[in-house]
């Protein structure tokens, strides 16, 4: 099937950095030429509250605006999003498109068989996986969790390679970057976890790495094919 | 013998910026794209537009646009630069601000709209081009942070221009074009450059923007109907003799002559934001399509989406008339449109629907098609594309193929 544009949802909790996951893959799918838009839901989030960020990757341009209520991804990156319903929507795959994915990051199966019925009914693809053990394992943080999970995303719809993720990270961490006073805080409090940035964009890059190749080994198990078309020269405006 | 040597007089701001025409900032200089969000789009156009003072209270969503104009000053863009005690005097102030001359630049959202409100009609009376970016947030009560854009209907009669972007670019491009146009002598009123809060100001997306060691041409404060305030020329821009004073029928006249102006004012802003916004409207989508929407910010947007859909999937001719000019409002243009459509729909991110009132004002009379004010999206949720089209279908009596 081709598409011409996904929509992308995470729900996420609170200081989990789906936001600034949401900004590395625009940017990522910015740098390798498609059409990208990301934003927050913003409202009264706060650490371990839920929290939601959304990403709109195209061939063309891109017009929709807010939250995505029809995702074809939906990237789960707390199991309380699911355990304890810490989602704006119920369920957390309302909305989800025929022929989607989910992305969840859980060492367990967490879906109820009524779930896995409706997902499998719309043809569905779940891709279960510890993104918080990549996180500690390859940058010693789970707060690199959010890293894997944003590598999970491209190894498993190839629609840019390592290299535009790459560029996206240093987009985000070289650059002086205003979100809000609690992002910026944040900022400093992982800086002084890594002591120096270059280390922490390092290590942001190797844990988004090795989750890359680990979907990417699975999405050729399962036949997937690169999401989107490549986009055309001619869109790739300098 | 004198010999005549032509020499090129290159002028510069006090930032050290080279001095460009308006046309050649928003039309001819090589351009480079930036992924940044509204807000940071909103400090790239002011440092390029020889901002003379600028004054801020923080309110969601505006906050950070607010909080980047005073790194501006801090980097040396912006000359004046402090944080009022609340809207209200925000708005005061600002006015202080340009009645003494200069450029200003100021940003808010809904409830501090609101509190300010009484300032907007005197900033148009007292003809000061003030700019003001209105990132539209709920109303209370129930108490909302989302972009909700009843607010605007508040500010469509106060004498004040009110632009609504539709992106982060075109948001930059109306900022700049906003001081150009709002500062003609013949039009000189304030200028409200309004967006869909988070739906632009928080989302990031690619724009592109000229080099910054440009700017527009500063302010000419003497090129006014009211001179700014002088204390050794008076009269100045100031509330002066006033009329509630005098109870006599010159009082009447006067006030309600001055209010016709004001408004007349607005109008001869057409021509010139024609040609800085390239026209008051944006037409999209099948010239010959028999579904219309006319929309304005993000709800045009989320129009486009629906159009879309309606031509490739549903096999619906459709098209969208984009409005960028609320105050002065397209007249001419919104009746030309419906010519050669069925339906209308004015799709809006407010419970009242003022623009479907503004629409059904310039149509009466003039079309027999109908008109429907929908859908209308409150309390700032998004307004999905499919419900768009599930709407549309509905009502003109079409299945619904695609979506679910």
């Amino acid at each position: 099937m081709t598409r011409r544009r996904i929509n992308v949802r995470m729900p996420a909790i609170g200081g989990q950095g789906a936001v600034s996951a949401a900004h590395i893959m625009a940017t990522a799918a910015d740098h390798a030429g498609y059409y990208a838009v990301s934003n927050p839901f913003y409202g009264a989030e706060k650490r371990m509250a839920p929290s939601e960020s959304y990403v709109r990757i195209g061939i063309e341009p891109i017009y929709d605006r807010g939250e995505v209520v029809y995702p074809d991804v939906i990237m789960v990156f707390h199991a309380q999003v699911i355990t304890m319903g810490k989602s704006y929507t119920m369920p957390f795959y309302s909305g989800i498109k025929k022929n989607g994915l989910i992305i969840i990051n859980a060492e367990e199966d967490l879906l109820t068989e009524e779930d896995k019925a409706y997902l499998e009914e719309r043809n569905v693809k779940i891709f279960n996986f510890s993104a918080t053990k990549f996180a500690k394992e390859y940058a010693g943080t789970e707060l690199a969790t959010n890293m894997a999970m944003l590598g999970a995303f491209f190894g498993i719809t190839q629609i840019v390679g390592m290299d535009s993720i790459e560029e996206g990270i240093k987009a985000r961490f070289l650059k002086k970057f205003v979100a809000s006073g609690g992002t910026a805080s944040l900022d400093s409090a992982i800086e002084r976890k890594f002591k120096k940035k270059l280390e922490l964009i390092e290590k942001n890059i190797a844990t988004a790495r090795a989750a890359y190749e680990f979907a990417n080994q699975w999405a050729k198990e399962q036949g997937i094919e690169p999401w989107l078309p490549k986009p055309e020269t001619a869109l790739q405006q300098a | 013998m004198s010999q005549q040597v032509k020499t090129e007089k290159v002028r510069y701001n006090r930032m050290g910026q080279k001095i460009v025409s308006p046309d050649y900032l928003l039309f001819e200089a090589p351009r480079t794209k930036h992924f940044i969000t509204g807000s940071e789009a909103v400090k790239e156009a002011a440092k390029r537009a020889s901002v003379d003072a600028s004054i801020s209270y923080p309110i969601t969503p505006q906050s950070e646009a607010a909080h980047m104009l005073g790194e501006l000053w801090r980097e040396g863009y912006i000359g004046v630069y402090f944080r009022g005690e609340s809207e209200f005097g925000v708005m005061s102030e600002i006015a202080g601000c340009a009645m003494a001359g200069a450029r200003t630049i100021t940003t808010t959202s809904g409830p501090g709209t609101l509190r300010a409100m009484e300032l907007f009609p005197m900033w148009a009376g007292s003809r000061l081009p003030i700019q003001l970016v209105l990132m539209a947030r709920g109303i209370n009560s129930p108490l909302s942070i989302q972009p909700d854009n009843l607010e605007m209907y508040f500010l469509l009669d106060t004498g004040c221009m009110v632009w609504h972007a539709e992106t982060a670019q075109e948001l930059f491009d109306m900022i700049i074009a906003g001081f150009v146009v709002a500062e003609q002598p013949d039009v000189h009123v304030p200028v409200i450059t309004a967006i869909d809060g988070f739906f632009i100001s928080h989302t990031r997306e690619a724009v592109y923007l000229p080099p910054d060691d440009i700017a527009l041409p500063p302010y000419d404060p003497y090129k006014a109907p009211m001179p700014p305030i002088d204390m050794e020329m008076p009269p100045g821009r100031f509330m002066r003799d006033p009329f509630v004073m005098k109870s006599n029928y010159i009082s009447y006249a006067t006030h309600a002559s001055w209010q016709f102006e004001v408004r007349a004012a607005i109008e001869r802003a057409k021509p010139y934001a024609k040609h800085y916004l390239r026209g008051l409207v944006e037409h999209f989508g099948d010239p010959e399509g028999e579904v219309l929407f006319i929309a304005s910010g993000t709800a045009a947007a989320q129009a486009k989406e629906a159009t879309q859909i309606l031509i490739h999937e549903e096999g619906v001719k459709a098209r969208v008339l984009r409005i960028k000019t609320i105050r002065p409002f397209p007249t001419e243009e919104v009746r030309e449109a419906v010519k050669g459509a069925k339906y209308v729909f004015v799709p809006e991110f407010n419970v009242i629907g003022w623009l479907e009132r503004e629409v059904k004002r310039a149509l009466y009379g003039h079309t027999d098609i109908p008109i429907f004010g929908t859908p209308r999206v409150g309390g700032g949720m998004t307004m999905p594309p499919e419900y768009i089209v599930q709407e549309v279908l509905k009502i003109i009596g079409k299945e619904v193929k695609h979506v679910g």
